[in-house]
Parts: structure tokens; C-alpha cells; sequence
């Protein structure tokens, strides 16, 4: 019979002294108690294996394959073709700017995060109760906005006609806007034509969407840092700078290693965003390797084989940055 | 100055600064919903109009009616709320198990598998898009939202068994051997004691699965080849398709497509922060 009486008055306050785990019952399941653990992980394992691990097998195989129109239809088998795909996208120029834009939108994206977080964050800190709640529930909003839809509120906002961007740039005093820009009129600006300009929305457009995670993160983090540290690191004179550099960030630095992973992986692969911002995939000089890989195999006439390609690189690529932060994280993490 | 006097300057600094963070948060969002209620002669415009002084419904009107690509826009959220919620009933029953299976138990293979599911998390749905697309023509689940919930769970299940695991690690393990105690069997205390429990963690973990997969574009954009069954990211590429792009439209409809994610994330955070089970335990 069920008895949950001991956790209604507030648990393991039972008066009957604590009997060892070999009282487990092994009853009601009927299955040895080895096996539970084995038999609960059977469908996860199941998914993982299926939809995640077999593909990225599957993936290795395709880029060494072709697989075009008559291949996909199953009208004929895919055809081996060594390393054919690699080397053509290799000689494609296409492909060194996307991995050149994917990797410095990476950096500068990443740092600029966890910049802007961090410092948002340790404000939060010092704010009141009530203003830290209210900022809180602010930044939730941006953190909140689907991908596409940032895409699309960044592309209306740095619109050529009627964007509030460029609205506000030609708010600015002549002479300054001269001086710093050398133009004073910006209305009719194309911000979206250009590779770099963008890769400026983007980045701008990404930081906004993703500061308040790192800035929640790093708030939840000074919040586990006990008082008396900041008290004695006061008492001794220390400079604000000094006391972040010497105790916050050595005691978030756990923080800080899962932060930067989780961005590195979500920046590198951006999609959605980018591909609202140029409408598609249209602008070649724009491409990203997720965006290129896309477009290889699915923009017709398909080659998957190439998409493969791409989408291997990238693959490879996310796996060596993340690993040595994975190796810490696995060491940190007590699993 | 006076100590006094700097530090009020102090604290005026430091709201300023937290209120500045708030303007820039929201400004964008803010602009997006002001702009779904402003007529046309408001939208398109040099100037800046900070409220919508003629608020109008006309384009919620319009998406709801006309829609985009042939169809209302009601059709697409139908879709993506059916996507998102399979994706949730599925991911939360196997995600629990696994949870309670790595969290409740030591067993051969358990640090394995949790490595395994770091792992699996860093490979980018990307390298996945082409493989999946050819099995799910294969199977004959190719235009099909089952075909895309399938796919979803793939992509959030092992965040959802990662997340959820130190949600049941968070529950003290005396509960359960009190239950064990009063002569509770292994599915009685799991259902009255560990599952209630656990329920707020698993309805963070569904949230953020339910976000995840509301928000998935790639494979929507490949799985799904006619207008019926398209998702909302999808359908909305398509207002940029038309000729002049109808920025009332396409922000009244991205509005509503925030609605949802905007209310689960405000409700998750205060989750997180009430601190689950704390206090369940105390002597």
C-alpha cells in the first residue's frame, strides 16, 4: 500500500530509522533491478541512434557520394565518387567565403555576447530587487523572439525607406555624421544588399537575442558567491576591476567554460536569422557554411553530395572547438 | 561630494544603466507589435512614429483572412502548435525515463551515455538535414507533420534527458526511501513521490522543447513541399516573395508568432526561479 504520509509532513522525518538500499523493493516491475536503468533508456537510445547518430554515419557516407535528382527519386543507386565532392567545393571560391564569414561572424559574435552578458549581468547584481526583476522580464523579451522573427524585426528596423535605423543616423548633426561617416543623408541606405553590412545586422541582430541568456546565466552565478569574499576583498582596498578579475571571475569560470561552448555551437551554425536577412539564398558572397550547405543540396539542381561535403567541414570544425570544453565540462560536471 | 550624495549618484547610475538594458531588450519587440496596429501611411514613412495613433487591426485582419502563400495564417500556427506539441508528448515521456534511469541508478555504461549525449549536441542539425531527408522520403513520411515531429523529437531529446536529469537528481533521494520504507513499490513511488516532484522540471523541459521546436526552420523548409503544411517560420518567408513587402502583415503575423514562446519563457523563468523542491527536505 501506498503511504506518502512521510512526505506530507516534510520527508525523511520518518520516525523508523533509515533501513540500507538493500530494501529496495524489486517488486511491481517484476524485472531484475540491474536492468531497470538498461530498459528506461531504451527508447532515448533508440531516438539517438536513429535520428542523430545514423545520420551523422549516413552524412560521412554522402559526401562521398553523388546523389542528384534521379538519385533521390530511387530511379538509380547513388554512385561513389571518391573524393570528387570535397575537391570541387575546395576550388570553389563560394566555399572559402563561407567559412571565412562563419568563422569571424563566430568570434566576433561569441566575444561580443559574452561581453555585453556578462557586464549586463553583474549589473543585474547590483541593482535592487525590484529594478532587477523589471530589467529581468526586459531582457526576456529579446531572449524570447523566435529566429525568424528577429530576422525579420532586424530587417525592418535597418530597412532602406522607412527604417527606424536609419531614421535615427540622420538624427545625428551633420557635421558629426560628415565627420564620422562622410555622408549626412541615409535615408534609402540599402543595408541588406551588401556581404558585410549583412553580417553587421546579423551580428547585432544575434547579440541582442542572445546577451540576456548569458547575463541571466552570470546573475544566477554572482548570486551562489558568498558576501563575505566581496566584503574582505572591500575591507582590503581592492578596485572593482581587481576584485571581478581575482574573485568573480575565477569562481564563475565553470560558468563561463558552458556559456562559451553553448555559443560557439549556436553561432556557428546560425541559419535562420541570416537567411531572413537575405531572403533566402541568394546573395552567394553572404553564404555561410550552413546556409551554403543548404543551398547545395536542396536548391535545384540537388547536390547532395556537396551539401554533404559542406555540412561534414562544418561538422568537423564545431567538433575540434568544442572538444577541449567538452573535456572540461565532462571533468567538472559531477555526473 | 558627501559618501552619501556619491553613493545616491551611485545608484542613479546603476538604474539608469538597467533601464537603458530595458529600452534596448525591448525596443525591437516593441516595434514589431506597434507596427502590426499602424495604418500604412504610418508604417511606411521617414519619420518616427512611436505609437500607432491610428491603431488599426486591418492587418491582423488580413493575415487571419487572407493570409500568406493561399492560406490563413491560422492554418500555419495549427501546424506549428501540432509539430511543437507531438514534439513535447513524445520528448517528455522518453526523456523522463531516461532522466530517472541516469540520475536514480549507477549502472555500466551510465557515464557513456551521458557523454554520449553531450556529445550528440554538439552535431549541427545541418550535417543531419540531408540523411533525414532522404529516410523521410523514403518512409513515406515526407510532407507529412509526423515526418517533422519525428525529426523534432530527435533534435531536443537529449537537451530534454540533460536538462531533466538534474531535475530528478534534485529531488532527495530519502523521499523515495521513505515511500520504500512504508512499503511503497518501485511504480507507486515513482508516480507519488518522484514524478510530482519532477513534474515542474519536466514542464521547464517541455517548454524549452516546445520552443525549440515551434521555432525550427531548416527542416520544415525541407520536409514539408506543400503550402498546407507549413510551419509558421516557413510560411513566413513567404510575405517576402510578394511584390513591395508588406511590413504590416508580415509584422502582425510574426507578433502572433512571439505571443506563444514570449508566455512560455515568462512562465518557465519564474519556475526557475521559485527553486523547484528547495525546502521539501528540511528537518
Amino acid at each position: 500500500m501506498t503511504n506518502t504520509s512521510t512526505l506530507a509532513r516534510g520527508g525523511g522525518q520518518s520516525a523508523t530509522p533509515r533501513r540500507p538500499d538493500s530494501h529496495r523493493p524489486a517488486r511491481a516491475s517484476g524485472l531484475p533491478t540491474w536492468s531497470v536503468p538498461y530498459v528506461l533508456l531504451i527508447p532515448g537510445l533508440l531516438v539517438i541512434g536513429a535520428l542523430l547518430l545514423y545520420p551523422l554515419f549516413q552524412v560521412g557516407i554522402i559526401a562521398f557520394q553523388k546523389v542528384g535528382l534521379v538519385q533521390i527519386s530511387g530511379k538509380k543507386p547513388a554512385t561513389w565518387v571518391g573524393w570528387d565532392n570535397f575537391t570541387r567545393i575546395f576550388d570553389n571560391e563560394i566555399f572559402w567565403s563561407s567559412l571565412r564569414n562563419t568563422l569571424v561572424f563566430a568570434v566576433v559574435t561569441v566575444s561580443l555576447t559574452l561581453i555585453v552578458g556578462t557586464a549586463v549581468g553583474v549589473l543585474l547584481n547590483k541593482l535592487g530587487r525590484k529594478m532587477s526583476t523589471f530589467v529581468v522580464v526586459g531582457i526576456m523579451f529579446a531572449w524570447a523572439v523566435p529566429p525568424v522573427a528577429q530576422g525579420i524585426i532586424w530587417k525592418w528596423l535597418f530597412d532602406a525607406e522607412a527604417g527606424v535605423i536609419n531614421w535615427a543616423l540622420n538624427l545625428l548633426p551633420d557635421w558629426l555624421s560628415s565627420l564620422l561617416f562622410g555622408r549626412t543623408d541615409w535615408t534609402g541606405q540599402p543595408w541588406l544588399n551588401d556581404a558585410w553590412s549583412i553580417y553587421m545586422v546579423l551580428i547585432i541582430c544575434v547579440v541582442w537575442a542572445s546577451f540576456p541568456f548569458v547575463a541571466v546565466s552570470v546573475l544566477a552565478g554572482l548570486k551562489g558567491i558568498p558576501a563575505e569574499l566581496y566584503e574582505a576583498a572591500r575591507v582590503d582596498g581592492s578596485s572593482a576591476w581587481r576584485t571581478f578579475r581575482k574573485i568573480t571571475f575565477p569562481l564563475l569560470k565553470p560558468v563561463f567554460a558552458v556559456l562559451t561552448v553553448l555559443s560557439i555551437i549556436w553561432d556557428f551554425k546560425v541559419f535562420a536569422q541570416l537567411y531572413v536577412l537575405m531572403g533566402g539564398p541568394s546573395n552567394r558572397e553572404a553564404f555561410n557554411l550552413s546556409i551554403y550547405s543548404y543551398a547545395e543540396a536542396f536548391r535545384p539542381p540537388p547536390k547532395m553530395g556537396s551539401g554533404a561535403a559542406i555540412a561534414l567541414v562544418l561538422t568537423a570544425i564545431l567538433l575540434v572547438v568544442t572538444a577541449v570544453y567538452v573535456r572540461q565540462l565532462i571533468k567538472q560536471e559531477e555526473m | 561630494m558627501t559618501p552619501l550624495a556619491r553613493k545616491r549618484l551611485g545608484k542613479i547610475t546603476l538604474n539608469a544603466a538597467g533601464l537603458l538594458v530595458f529600452l534596448i531588450a525591448i525596443f525591437p519587440v516593441y516595434w514589431m507589435a506597434s507596427t502590426s496596429f499602424k495604418a500604412n501611411d504610418q508604417i511606411f514613412t521617414t519619420d518616427f512614429i512611436p505609437f500607432p495613433t491610428h491603431f488599426t487591426f486591418e492587418h491582423v485582419d488580413r493575415v487571419l483572412s487572407e493570409g500568406v502563400a493561399g492560406h490563413s495564417i491560422w492554418l500555419y500556427m495549427r501546424n506549428s502548435a501540432i509539430v511543437a506539441v507531438g514534439t513535447v508528448l513524445i520528448g517528455a515521456v522518453f526523456s523522463l525515463l531516461a532522466a530517472t534511469a541516469v540520475a536514480r541508478f549507477r549502472f555500466k555504461g551510465r557515464n557513456t551515455f551521458l557523454i554520449l549525449l553531450l556529445i550528440v549536441q554538439m552535431i549541427p542539425s545541418e550535417a543531419l538535414l540531408i540523411p533525414l531527408f532522404l529516410s523521410v522520403k523514403r518512409l513515406g513520411l515526407y510532407d507529412q507533420l509526423a515526418g517533422l515531429i519525428v525529426v523534432n523529437v530527435g533534435l531536443t531529446l537529449p537537451f530534454g534527458i540533460w536538462m531533466l536529469r538534474t531535475f530528478v537528481a534534485a529531488v532527495p533521494k530519502s523521499l523515495e526511501e521513505a515511500a520504500w520504507i512504508d512499503g511503497a513499490g518501485r511504480m507507486t513511488t515513482f508516480w507519488k513521490v518522484l514524478f510530482p516532484l519532477v513534474a515542474p522540471g519536466l514542464v521547464a523541459t517541455s517548454i524549452f522543447s516546445f520552443i525549440t521546436a515551434w521555432n525550427e526552420l531548416i527542416f520544415a523548409l525541407v520536409l514539408m513541399s506543400g503550402s498546407e503544411g507549413y510551419t509558421m517560420p516557413v510560411a513566413m518567408q513567404y510575405f517576402f516573395g510578394q511584390k513591395g513587402t508588406d511590413w504590416g502583415a508580415i509584422m502582425a503575423s510574426s507578433t502572433m508568432m512571439t505571443i506563444p514562446v514570449v508566455v512560455f519563457f515568462l512562465l518557465v523563468q519564474r519556475r526557475m526561479v521559485s527553486g523547484l523542491v528547495a525546502g521539501a527536505v528540511k528537518g
